[in-house]
């Protein structure tokens, strides 16, 4: 076979050109993550001007197996730890999995004051519908799930339950006023635009596991010089108050309840 | 294997098909009767509204769902007056939203057999002073019968296919709104590949079924 000399150099230019690009990382984050993740990249970005940072939010579970089949993400933030240690078990990790935070679950609402509730009231049959984030593969609804039934009320909640396939879209049911109260992460509840629309309550973190987030550089940035230098700003001081901020408690840090 | 949340879901996705079919075509027929023998100038911009779905993007109609059958949506405002409640996260809720995906679907074929039929069949049955309701049932569906059984087939199935829009509005309840295609999404999520290939193998069949009942009811270039 024979090819042009050209060609070759064309496509080698290419390949080269795909492998170079070191300034550039794809981030996929969970959902709940959203607006925290975004002021931390802004931050990293002013730092690192010639660093190209690209975030991708969507459900923990979704990430991991579309990581699995060789999805081009360079460091996954997973809103439970569980998704990138199994990674890592399995060989897709170029990293340690890091324990980033602890997330917190709230009672949000649009319509009525919901931080004048705790979680007991929502047994209130006057609540036509309480939107959670789907417990079988959404970290916050596994959450929300436990600590309905610490709470001694998931049988009378059930039937009123509406499932959202990740925490965000869990959080906008109740902002379209379709589901009347939800549970959802407190980092979204801080966000402005929550915040303006409705109050919050924080749900006693003994009424559930906790949920401790995690991430990974993924194998595929193994050689992304960008992809650990973002890992290692996770630990920095101004990633870590963005991330207090927004009700995230950091690993080593003493719990407030 | 398929569990019982598996089963709940295919018995769900055959009624709201089922449902579906049967108001498209309800509704559908006089829609595409007058879109084929209208001269109206409002006949194109009709027909582009009736077939908006077949271009936009599910999440689109989607959005649009929530915001306007939610509780501060007009359509929302007048469900709750009536006192039927609010649509989203309900059966009735899929089904309005189904209707309004679908409607191409079942339209366009109708439209097609009818145009086919042309002005003479008519007109024969004028001169033989059948009153146009007569003339519609005894000479144009039996016409237009292919065109019906498109149409059925075509809406049946996009129905049972659709995913974009029920994960919007549907809110995931078991036996209401939980259909085959987000229960297989929810069991790749949960990484139950499985169950997963299970139903997906399901519905892949299912679909070559459909269009097999197609090609073999509707042979292309073959009048009869």
């Amino acid at each position: 076979m024979k090819f042009p000399k050209s060609l070759v150099a064309i496509a080698l230019l290419a390949l080269s050109s795909i492998s170079s690009a070191a300034d550039k990382i794809t981030i996929a984050a969970a959902a709940d993550l959203k607006f925290a993740m975004e002021e931390i990249v802004t931050v990293f970005k002013q730092a690192n001007p010639a660093a190209e940072v690209e975030t991708i939010y969507g459900s923990s579970g979704k990430f991991h197996t579309q990581i699995q089949q060789g999805a081009p993400f360079d460091l996954y933030f997973s809103a439970d730890i569980k998704y990138p240690q199994m990674l890592a078990k399995e060989g897709f990790a170029a990293s340690e999995v890091k324990p980033y935070a602890f997330g917190r679950i709230v009672l949000w609402s649009a319509s009525r004051d919901a931080s004048k509730m705790t979680i007991a009231d929502l047994a209130d049959p006057a609540i036509a519908k309480i939107a959670i984030a789907n417990p079988k593969h959404a970290p916050y609804g596994k959450r929300a799930e436990e600590a309905l039934h610490s709470a001694g009320i998931w049988e009378k909640v059930e039937p009123r339950l509406v499932m959202g396939e990740n925490i965000a879209q869990t959080a906008q049911y109740v902002q379209t006023g379709n589901a009347d109260i939800g549970i959802i992460a407190l980092a979204l509840a801080l966000n402005k635009e929550l915040a303006s629309k409705g109050n919050y309550a924080l749900i006693p973190d003994n009424l559930h596991q906790p949920l401790e987030q995690g991430f990974i550089v993924t194998k595929l940035a193994a050689d992304n010089v960008l992809a650990k230098k973002f890992a290692a700003y996770m630990g920095s001081p101004d990633a870590r108050r963005v991330m207090v901020r927004y009700g995230f408690i950091l690993p080593g840090e003493m719990p407030t309840k | 294997m398929i569990d019982s949340a598996d089963l709940a879901a295919i018995w769900l996705t055959v009624e709201l098909a089922s449902i579906v079919t049967i108001l498209l075509l309800l509704i559908g027929t006089p829609i595409a009767w007058w879109l084929a023998r209208t001269p109206s100038r409002w006949k194109g911009p009709i027909g582009a509204v009736v077939s908006l779905p077949l271009v936009l993007p599910p999440a689109v109609l989607g959005f649009y769902l929530l915001v306007v059958m939610g509780p501060n949506g007009p359509v929302g405002t007048l469900t709750q007056s009536l006192g039927i409640g609010l649509l989203p996260f309900t059966f009735a809720g899929l089904v309005v939203a189904s209707v309004i995906y679908s409607m191409p679907f079942v339209v366009q074929p109708l439209q097609n057999a009818f145009e086919a039929i042309g002005e003479r069949p008519l007109e024969a049955a004028a001169t033989l002073r059948a009153s146009k309701l007569d003339t519609f049932f005894s000479v144009v569906v039996p016409l237009a019968k292919p065109g019906f059984l498109t149409a059925a087939i075509l809406g049946f199935a996009h129905t049972v296919g659709e995913f974009g829009v029920v994960l919007m509005i549907g809110g995931n309840i078991p036996d209401k709104t939980r259909v085959v295609s987000v229960q297989i999404y929810d069991h790749v999520e949960a990484l139950e590949y499985a169950n997963a290939h299970w139903l997906a193998a399901l519905m892949v069949i299912f679909s070559f079924l459909v269009l097999l009942a197609l090609y073999t009811l509707n042979p292309t270039g073959k009048r009869k």
